[in-house]
């Protein structure tokens, strides 16, 4: 058979095929040498002496042979503990109230759990040590105790863990089946029995879930031990302590290590959980409508309107601080504490840079995180699978074992990358890194809503398939893409634990500028940041709600029958 | 196995053709040995029962599932090895894979826009095309605000907007409702008659196949089981896969006897066509509308007695359930017409005498499956 190409195009050559191999290649490329050749060079320095020789396992003999380490492995535990115990309860009940019983506002009630998200997790202790310490507004309520040690890093954490539970267990709440519900009480089965033979079951994933997640964060978080922990000593202090303190590269390692188990058990149990979830409510499910019960709803509502107090107010104590001239001595009100220049040389610098690197991981992230979703959802080959095994990974990495990886293999003598070390761009491409699996599970789930043979029909049309990811799929998902940034832009502006080992004096965030100051006692002066903080990431947040809707109503107007 | 094309696709030039293609995924053979050949201009069905292949045979036409063996040469061009986007057809998919975002003038330009060709002169192909689907004013609309019908036709819009030597759909009906269904087949078939364009069209609902195309490639676990008119498929089946799936069959099995005669338990059955051998196992084909009743004697050929089980009304014909003494395991079928049920008075409990004309009967050696 003759092979006659017509119309002037060239036979065999499949320019798309190629450019999506290019594309998942690249992708795959960046993802190896931002998140796992780090770990690598984590992992293997725990291996290893000062001068770099191999040595086993000895470092983590030493590790756990040394009394002061060792108890901070159970210190970690114990407040990880105490804090689950606490936050998932509570974060259960409001969970609840807002997807099973008809209380008033929910969407503010919604809104106000979320408010710890958009603050430091240095915020809230700050404000402990206004309300609880040593000259603390309501320090009797302590009965003598201290605030520094475990009960103010407790506290600290349930405020800070409370919105990832209550997020975790409303979509738990959420998939429920009404028709269990009526055949339940078509049965004649009371509500107590309803709830202990229904609700839980149908939510012991969830519950699972937000249980590892909230231990995670505990074990893994920085910001509040490093404000309120005192001589109570925790994991995540101690790889602090090892590498910037004693410059113990070795034995912070072996710590960070240690804290990616916790981690990694969260993220496995996660996933199965997800697993689970999705199989759980059918196709033909019939979503459960709440029917108001006057004596149920009062009392969820006062519930959460309590709960709402505590978390506003320790926003407010934290406002109230960082205005405040002289707690307690003099308590005119004023803005002396926002003029950081007198508390810390880099002063309003390293809120910029917050800014800056914020602003840039949010577009650059947004850029990579969907590109790289669409190539492993629509693309082809096996590069696909791999790329996506890697998005997996940084769920699993605590922030500060990322920072530290990242000084590892970035700092490393001979890396053709070092030129990276100490610029802006590194801190964008960490904070991306750190946040990257969220983004892309966002991404793809977008993706996968869309009709798989767009990219087949523009083939057909021998149109080639970025013109139809740049006039379909992006503008169909916008949605998600405005979700995603918005979620790298707070994250960016509020994490601290990884950027704390690789930020130098040029770029200084303004997370570090909160520990910093807060560590030269310059208190207010961190609430007072910790405060432009949130503020920052509300209006963006606030913004966000505004302007997607005036933008997706002009730009969305497809989706209006 | 394919039975010479009677057709209007006689005379015309082979368009595409399809030589031993296989498709594999991993240890699953999903094609095999397909082997076709369509004529330019030709509606051609793919027809067979779900997960047969049919979708998997028309990605592979297509270049978006490329066949792991066999050629495809399509207008005399070796198009096997070629991505999709060097191909020349235009799709249809059951989904209709509409850009929600674009109206529904920018998805029937979708394919023109990165042609070179001037603006004016898209609006005009584009409108041109809206009129031809009888759409001409929903240019501005989105596809949601269409209705399911709509939608279709929309596509099949887009995938004849730059003029493809090939139109390819993947049940292009199905996901619409039965009244709508069966306006679109007609405006389709038009359609495709006007512009001349060859077409395939997988489905599997026969009497969508039947009533739209020049040939029917009827396939089964996939392999062809027979290409053929629908008139041939209907009433030659090559088999009695093809028999049991198109239409309603009678199956009666029986063993072989002299040349031209089967046995059929008490009853010996005279039969046209012989190939098979004296004592084989055997099944004799016949359709309900077979029947005779009317001036059945002693000695009209396969004449029987048979008790009338049930009757069922379809309109202009009467279906009944028929009860053979001689053969009380094979229960049978028989289309009267309305004229015959009101003349002899055929009802539920009446003994009557039938008889299958030989040939009409179809044999196969083997039983149906
Ligand atoms: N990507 C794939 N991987 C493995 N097996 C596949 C794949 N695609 C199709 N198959 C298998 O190949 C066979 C043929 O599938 P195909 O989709 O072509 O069937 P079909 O005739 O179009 O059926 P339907 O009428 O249900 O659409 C099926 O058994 C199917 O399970
Ligand atoms: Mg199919």
């Amino acid at each position: 058979m003759t092979v006659l190409a017509e119309g002037g195009r060239r036979p065999g050559i499949d320019r798309d095929a190629w450019v999506m191999r290019a594309g998942v290649a690249g992708i795959a490329l960046a993802l190896f040498l931002a998140i796992l050749l780090p770990l690598w060079s984590i992992l293997s320095k725990s291996f290893e002496d000062r001068s770099g020789a191999f040595v086993g396992l000895a470092n983590y003999v030493r590790f756990f042979a040394t009394p002061s380490l060792a108890d901070s492995i159970l210190n970690s535990l114990f407040v990880a503990g105490m804090t689950t115990l606490l936050v998932v309860p509570l974060a259960f009940v409001y969970a609840y109230a807002l997807t099973r019983t008809c209380v008033p506002g929910k969407k503010l009630l919604a809104g106000i759990a979320l408010v710890p998200i958009l603050s430091p997790s240095m915020l809230p202790a700050i404000a402990l040590v206004y309300l609880f310490g040593n000259q603390g507004m309501i320090r009797g309520l302590l009965l003598g105790e201290t605030i520094y040690g475990p009960i103010g890093i407790v506290m600290g954490q349930v405020f800070y863990c409370f919105p990832h539970a209550v997020l975790i267990l409303t979509t738990a709440l959420s998939l429920a089946d009404a028709r269990l519900y009526e055949a339940a009480q078509s049965l004649g089965t009371n509500r107590r029995r309803v709830f202990f033979t229904v609700t839980l079951p149908s939510a012991k994933y969830g519950l699972a879930s937000a249980s590892f997640v909230v231990f995670t964060l505990v074990m893994t978080d920085f910001g509040i031990p490093v404000v309120i922990g005192g001589r109570f000593n925790v994991l995540a202090t101690d790889v602090y302590k090892q590498v910037m303190g004693q410059q113990n590269f070795q034995m912070g390692a072996v710590v960070a290590v240690i804290l990616v188990i916790p981690a990694l058990a969260s993220f496995v149990v996660d996933r199965l959980v997800q697993r689970r979830q999705v199989a759980l409510l059918g196709a033909r499910s019939v979503p459960l409508i709440p029917q108001p019960q006057a004596g149920r709803d009062r009392a969820m509502l006062a519930f959460c309107a309590a709960v709402g107090f505590v978390i506003l107010g320790i926003l407010g104590t934290a406002i109230f601080a960082s205005l405040v001239k002289l707690w307690p001595y003099n308590l005119s009100l004023g803005f002396a504490n926002y003029i950081f220049d007198d508390y810390d040389a880099d002063g309003w610098r390293s809120y910029w840079n917050s800014l800056k690197m914020a602003a840039a991981t949010a577009i650059i992230g947004t850029a990579v995180v969907f590109t790289g979703a669409y190539l492993v959802e629509k693309g082809k080959g096996a590069g696909r699978q791999v790329v996506h095994l890697m998005a997996m990974v940084p769920l699993a990495v605590p922030g500060l074992v990322l920072g530290l990886a990242y000084v590892f293999f970035f700092n490393a003598p001979g890396n053709p990358l070092g030129f990276l070390y100490g610029t802006m761009a590194l801190l964008v491409i960490c904070t991306i890194a750190h946040f990257y699996t969220v983004a892309h599970l966002t991404a793809t789930t977008a993706l996968k809503q869309l009709d798989p043979e767009f990219e087949a029909v523009s083939a057909s049309l021998q149109v080639p398939f970025w013109r139809t990811f740049l006039k379909v799929t992006v503008p169909v998902c916008l949605p998600a893409i405005i979700n995603i940034a918005i979620y790298l832009f707070v994250n960016a502006m509020t994490t601290v634990s990884a950027v704390i080992f690789i930020y130098t004096a040029q770029t200084k965030l303004a997370s570090v500028a909160i520990v910093n100051m807060n560590d030269s006692g310059a208190i207010a002066a961190a609430a007072a940041m910790a405060v432009v903080v949130t503020a920052t990431s509300a209006t963006v947040k606030l913004a966000e709600t505004l302007v997607s809707g005036v933008l997706l109503r002009r730009t969305q107007r497809w989706r209006a029958r | 196995m394919a039975i010479a094309t009677q057709a209007g696709a006689e005379g015309r030039r082979p368009y595409l053709r399809v030589a031993g293609l296989e498709k594999r995924f991993g240890s699953f053979t999903a094609l095999s040995g397909i082997d076709l050949t369509i004529q330019e201009g030709e509606f051609v069905c793919f027809l067979g029962p779900s997960g047969c292949g049919k979708t998997t045979l028309l990605r592979a036409i297509a270049g978006l599932d490329p066949q792991t063996g066999g050629q495809i040469i399509q207008a005399g061009r070796d198009i096997s090895r070629l991505p999709p986007a060097q191909r020349d057809y235009g799709i249809v998919f059951q989904s209709y894979a509409l850009f929600p975002n674009l109206t529904v003038a920018e998805n029937v330009g979708y394919g023109l826009v990165n042609r070179r060709m001037k603006r004016p002169a898209i609006a005009a192909r584009v409108q041109e095309l809206l009129a031809m689907i009888g759409l001409p004013d929903s240019g501005p609309k989105y596809p949601a605000q269409l209705s399911g019908g709509q939608q279709q036709r929309v596509a099949l819009a887009r995938a004849l907007a730059t003029s493809p030597g090939l139109l390819l759909l993947d049940e292009p009906l199905s996901a619409l409702d039965a009244r709508v269904r069966l306006r679109l087949r007609g405006e389709i078939k038009e359609l495709q008659r006007r512009l001349g364009v060859t077409t395939i069209m997988v489905t599997h609902d026969q009497e969508e196949a039947i009533s739209v195309a020049d040939r029917i490639v009827v396939m089964n676990h996939g392999h062809i089981e027979q290409v053929d008119t629908p008139d041939a498929i209907y009433r030659t089946p090559a088999s009695l896969f093809v028999a049991g799936f198109v239409g309603t069959m009678n199956f009666l099995t029986g063993t072989k006897s002299d040349p031209g005669r089967v046995r059929l338990g008490a009853l010996d059955f005279r039969v046209a066509e012989d190939a098979l051998e004296r004592g084989a196992a055997c099944t004799i084909c016949a359709r309900p509308e077979d029947f005779i009743i009317r001036n059945v004697g002693r000695d009209t050929p396969n004449a029987f007695e048979a008790t009338i089980a049930a009757t069922e009304f379809l309109g202009p014909v009467v279906r009944a359930r028929l009860h053979i003494p001689t053969l009380p395991a094979m229960p049978v079928v028989a289309d009267f017409s309305l004229n015959a049920v009101t003349d002899l008075g055929l009802a539920s409990g009446r003994a009557i005498t039938v008889a299958l004309p030989p040939d009409r009967l179809r044999l196969f050696p083997g039983a149906p499956a």
